[in-house]
């Protein structure tokens, strides 16, 4: 192992931060923190000392050493009054550098043009998503929900402390003191000073337990579109993702995985990729075989001459058509029940009208941007790591059982990621548990970057689960919905993870959410499951369960207000009663999409609404038919009610965003096997939604006092349900297995 | 040895002709500010301008632009490059960002051509750009922005 120490640290080896900002390292702490970092790298009671107790002072250290000040973990203010926000979640798009900024920036009147963002360290102590208990991690759309107060409470606390070290150097009460843009002003005193006058005293002062926190009346920032933190180093090359890292003497690992998943490696034949100029080492590890080489280029020939010989026998031959043929049949039998009102079997026997509704989904790639990677340097006793880390404490944990370290000895640099969707929150840690796996076979020697290509992405697995729905519902004479039957077959998404917990009575609630909520008022409600076993690795993807359940659910609300004689909208209406932000949303997107009047000549629209993650979201899509078939989606308005939009123009931009992702895998994803084997591998034949393709899209933010919910992911379900209504509305056809690729509307 | 001229300075590099010149920038000289998504001229995230036309570094050998002038994200400039970039922050166009030096460069080569292009025009230069953050809307907003921009 690469013999590095501690005190050996040097800046250049943490390099920059993702803005390109160079960073401090231990080394410029004080030495008696290089020694306690040491101390407790040596013992479990220490390192639990360390976590606990000693995680704010090393941020107060960090920044004492920059003659800073550092009231708690998340906030430090420089001497030049620069007030830098750590982001505990990853940005990855979502805007979580700007949301949570802005939520500490509000509460210390600081001005927004010296407020700076990082992420940061992996500390599940300090930095815990506070919805799921003691572990650090970004998902869920739970950013800005669960870090309201605990930032507001960061911010309002520094700017005490910042007051009162100010009205002590001024020699007057603390509460004539009045602070905006960060300014601190004593009118009697005419006296007027930034935040880095008073960084050294304040950093002496005790931090305050109680804070009184601004009503939502006086927000000057919340609410108030802070322009974006990244703008302008995303715009210009200049922010930096994990691909970007560099280190002295790195190499570049690609891995060479099975052809099958959980099919295993025999052999290898190594001497053609060995000869490849640039290749230096060849390595098996569990997750296959590693090529390294001085950069991607060099690694990916040899990959490419590589010649290996896998065992299939062990591994998922079946192909999708198989698979979804033995759905199927499970959905012949009942399943573990999910929700059950009333008795919907007895109700469907004595209704007037029986619908009943077939739905199949394919598995999806996420498919974010930037294909997975991650860079790894070992040291001793240390590990460095630098990802776009989703759930740092799950990667720090995989990292530290495979080095035999303890957790806190891997240190995660988090990185921008392009995109995730869910594909970097792995429950076992992939890209970094195969970087580490490399970096272990090479013996430490050299830093390793992991590069996966957008093959091995599309081709890699962590899916959205394939699904097959059945839906029945009845109506009676007067055309009321008497019954609903739903049942789901599929896989599930957290059996054997460390997420497993989650299941309850046999139910994966990412298999059913979205369907045992079903809003509407029915009598009788059955919604139950089959969890399937396949091979096929599979993973959360952009809103989870609501991809399908928000599908089937709206698609076959919408055929059961046709089959009653009413208008999809008011049909709805007459079901929420008792869920008025899902009638309140649907109400506004219908009303602003002009539903009505009728379209322009060669339009037809259609609606859905429906909640996530506590965030209710109506979207009506415009489409028009051309006379081959072809269609476009012209214009999405979309209504949300996400409680109190933090930043109302980063609410826009996920819903555009949501919505631009939902259309491009309803209109043409669907991740295939034949055989085992993955049938797409690259844009062409996965094909992403493109510029030519994208809607004219409205969002319309409904004025709310609730507290904060996200909207990272809630901006994706309706719109496939909205499309497909307002296909059904052009061609007469609804459509029940996706995508709409699937089927030729030439002759409609 | 192939040389090169990249961003007006010439560069001599020790790596065979048929090297992508993506990876030429990003790992031979540093410029990662070229980003790689597909590697097979699919997604757009490698652009780069090549004696001023938006071209895919993935699939362009460095042996084939030996003679040509290269520009990355890291200098492009100019007056419709500085009309997008201003647009870009002022609509806060990027979410993850990864794809926005490849937008970047193919929405500069578009206005330099084409200083007022139609709605048509910008699907037909920016639909080999793939964004899947999703962020059409702004990107198309942004240029239309930047056409005004160049005109003031
Ligand atoms: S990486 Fe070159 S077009 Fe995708
Ligand atoms: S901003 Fe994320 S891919 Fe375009």
């Amino acid at each position: 192992m690469l013999a590095r120490h501690l005190d050996n640290d040097s800046p250049q080896l943490l390099g920059s931060d993702v803005f390109g900002r160079p960073m401090k390292a231990a080394a410029e702490l004080p030495a008696s923190r290089r020694q306690f970092l040491k101390a407790s790298a040596a013992g479990a009671g220490l390192v639990i000392g360390f976590t606990l107790a000693g995680g704010n002072k090393l941020a107060a250290l960090a920044a004492a050493a920059e003659g800073g000040f550092a009231p708690n973990a998340f906030v430090r203010v420089a001497p030049d009054g620069t007030v830098t926000v750590l982001i505990k979640h990853i940005e990855f798009g979502q805007g979580t550098f700007t949301g949570l900024a802005t939520l500490v920036a509000e509460e210390m009147d600081a001005d927004w043009a010296q407020v700076r963002a990082e992420h940061a360290p992996a500390d599940a102590s300090l930095y815990n998503n506070l919805h799921w208990g003691p572990v650090q991690g970004t998902g869920g759309s739970s950013s800005i929900a669960n870090s309201y107060e605990q930032l507001r409470r960061a911010g309002a606390a520094a700017r005490a402390l910042l007051v009162q070290a100010a009205a002590e150097a001024w020699g007057v009460p603390a509460g004539e003191i009045t602070v905006a843009k960060g300014v601190l002003s004593h009118d009697g005193s005419g006296r007027r000073s930034g935040f880095g006058a008073f960084v050294q005293a304040a950093a002496r002062l005790e931090t305050p337990v109680e804070v009184a926190l601004k009503p939502a009346a006086d927000f000057t920032l919340i609410g108030k579109e802070a322009p974006r933190l990244d703008s302008r180093a995303k715009s210009r090359g200049e922010a930096l993702y994990t691909l970007d890292k560099s280190l002295p003497g790195m190499l570049t690992a690609l891995i060479a995985r099975p052809p099958v998943f959980g099919a295993t490696l025999v052999s290898f034949d190594d001497s053609a990729a060995r000869a490849v100029k640039g290749v230096t080492d060849v390595v098996a590890v569990p997750q296959g075989v590693a090529v390294l080489g001085r950069g991607f280029w060099a690694a990916k020939q040899g990959r490419d001459a590589l010649q290996i010989t896998w065992d299939e026998s062990t591994g998922e031959t079946r192909g999708s058509d198989q698979i979804m043929a033995e759905y199927k049949r499970l959905a012949e039998k009942p399943g573990d029940i999910a929700r059950q009102d009333g008795d919907a079997e007895t109700a469907l026997a004595g209704a007037a009208k029986v619908l009943e509704a077939d739905y199949e989904f394919p598995f999806l790639a996420h498919a974010p941007m930037e294909p997975l990677d991650c860079v790894v340097q070992l040291g001793e006793g240390v590990a460095d790591i630098w990802a776009g880390s989703q759930i740092p404490t799950v990667d720090q944990g995989a990292a530290a059982a495979l080095l035999g370290l303890e957790p806190q000895q891997v240190r995660i640099h988090t990185m921008f990621a392009g995109g995730s969707f869910g594909r970097r929150a792995t429950p076992n840690a992939d890209m970094v548990s195969e970087a580490v796996n490399v970096a272990k076979a090479i013996g430490g020697r050299a830093p390793v970057k992991l590069v996966w290509t957008r093959e091995d992405d599309i081709q890699g697995g962590r899916y959205r689960p394939m699904y097959f729905h059945r839906l029945r519902a009845g109506l009676d004479e007067q055309g009321r919905l008497v019954a609903w039957q739903h049942r789901i077959v599929g896989q599930s998404i957290v059996r054997d993870t460390p997420f497993a917990g989650m299941i309850q009575n046999g139910i994966d609630p990412t298999s059913v959410e979205g369907a045992n909520t079903l809003p509407y008022h029915v009598p009788n409600i059955t919604v139950d499951l089959h969890t399937t076993d396949v091979g096929v690795p599979v993973l959360w993807w952009r809103s989870v369960g609501s991809t399908h359940t928000a599908y089937s659910t709206e698609v076959f609300i919408d055929e059961l207000a046709e089959a009653a004689g009413k208008d999809p909208v008011d049909f709805r209406l007459e079901l929420l009663g008792e869920h008025p932000r899902h009638a309140g949303v649907l109400k506004l997107a219908a009303e602003k999409a002009g539903w009505d009047e009728a379209p322009a000549a060669g339009r037809t629209r259609g609606i859905a609404v429906h909640e996530s993650f506590h965030t209710f979201v109506a979207e009506a899509a415009e489409i028009s038919l051309a006379e081959d078939g072809s269609f476009k989606v012209e214009k999405v308005v979309c209504a949300v009610d996400c409680g109190l939009a933090v930043n109302p123009d980063q609410v826009k931009a996920q819903m555009e965003g949501g919505i631009a992702y939902g259309l491009g895998a309803v209109l043409h994803n669907a991740l295939t096997l034949d055989g085992g084997r993955v049938e797409q591998s690259n844009f062409h034949d996965y094909q992403p939604l493109r510029m030519n393709e994208m809607p004219e899209v409205e969002v319309h933010i409904m004025p709310s006092d609730e507290p904060p919910t996200g909207v990272g992911e809630p901006g994706v379900p309706p719109i496939g349900a909205a499309v497909a209504n307002a296909v059904y509305k052009a061609t007469g056809r609804r459509i029940r297995r996706l995508p709409f690729d699937l089927h030729d509307f030439s002759a409609a | 040895m192939v040389k090169l001229l990249i961003n007006g300075a010439e560069r001599e590099l020790d790596v065979a002709e048929d090297t992508p010149l993506l990876w030429a920038l990003r790992d031979e000289l540093g410029l990662t500010g070229t980003k790689f998504g597909c590697g097979m001229s699919l997604c757009g995230a490698c652009t780069v301008h090549v004696d001023g036309v938006a071209t895919r570094s993935c699939v362009t050998a460095v042996g084939d632009v030996a003679g040509s002038d290269v520009t990355t994200i890291e200098a492009v400039s100019g007056k419709a490059a500085e009309a997008v970039q201003t647009a870009w922050e002022k609509l806060d166009v990027v979410q993850c960002g990864y794809c926005q030096s490849g937008q970047v460069m193919s929405a500069v080569a578009l206005l330099s051509e084409n200083p007022k292009p139609s709605d048509q025009d910008i699907d037909a230069a920016m639909s080999g750009n793939v964004c899947r953050c999703g962020t059409y809307v702004r990107i198309r907003a942004a240029i239309h922005e930047a056409a005004k921009l160049m005109e003031a």
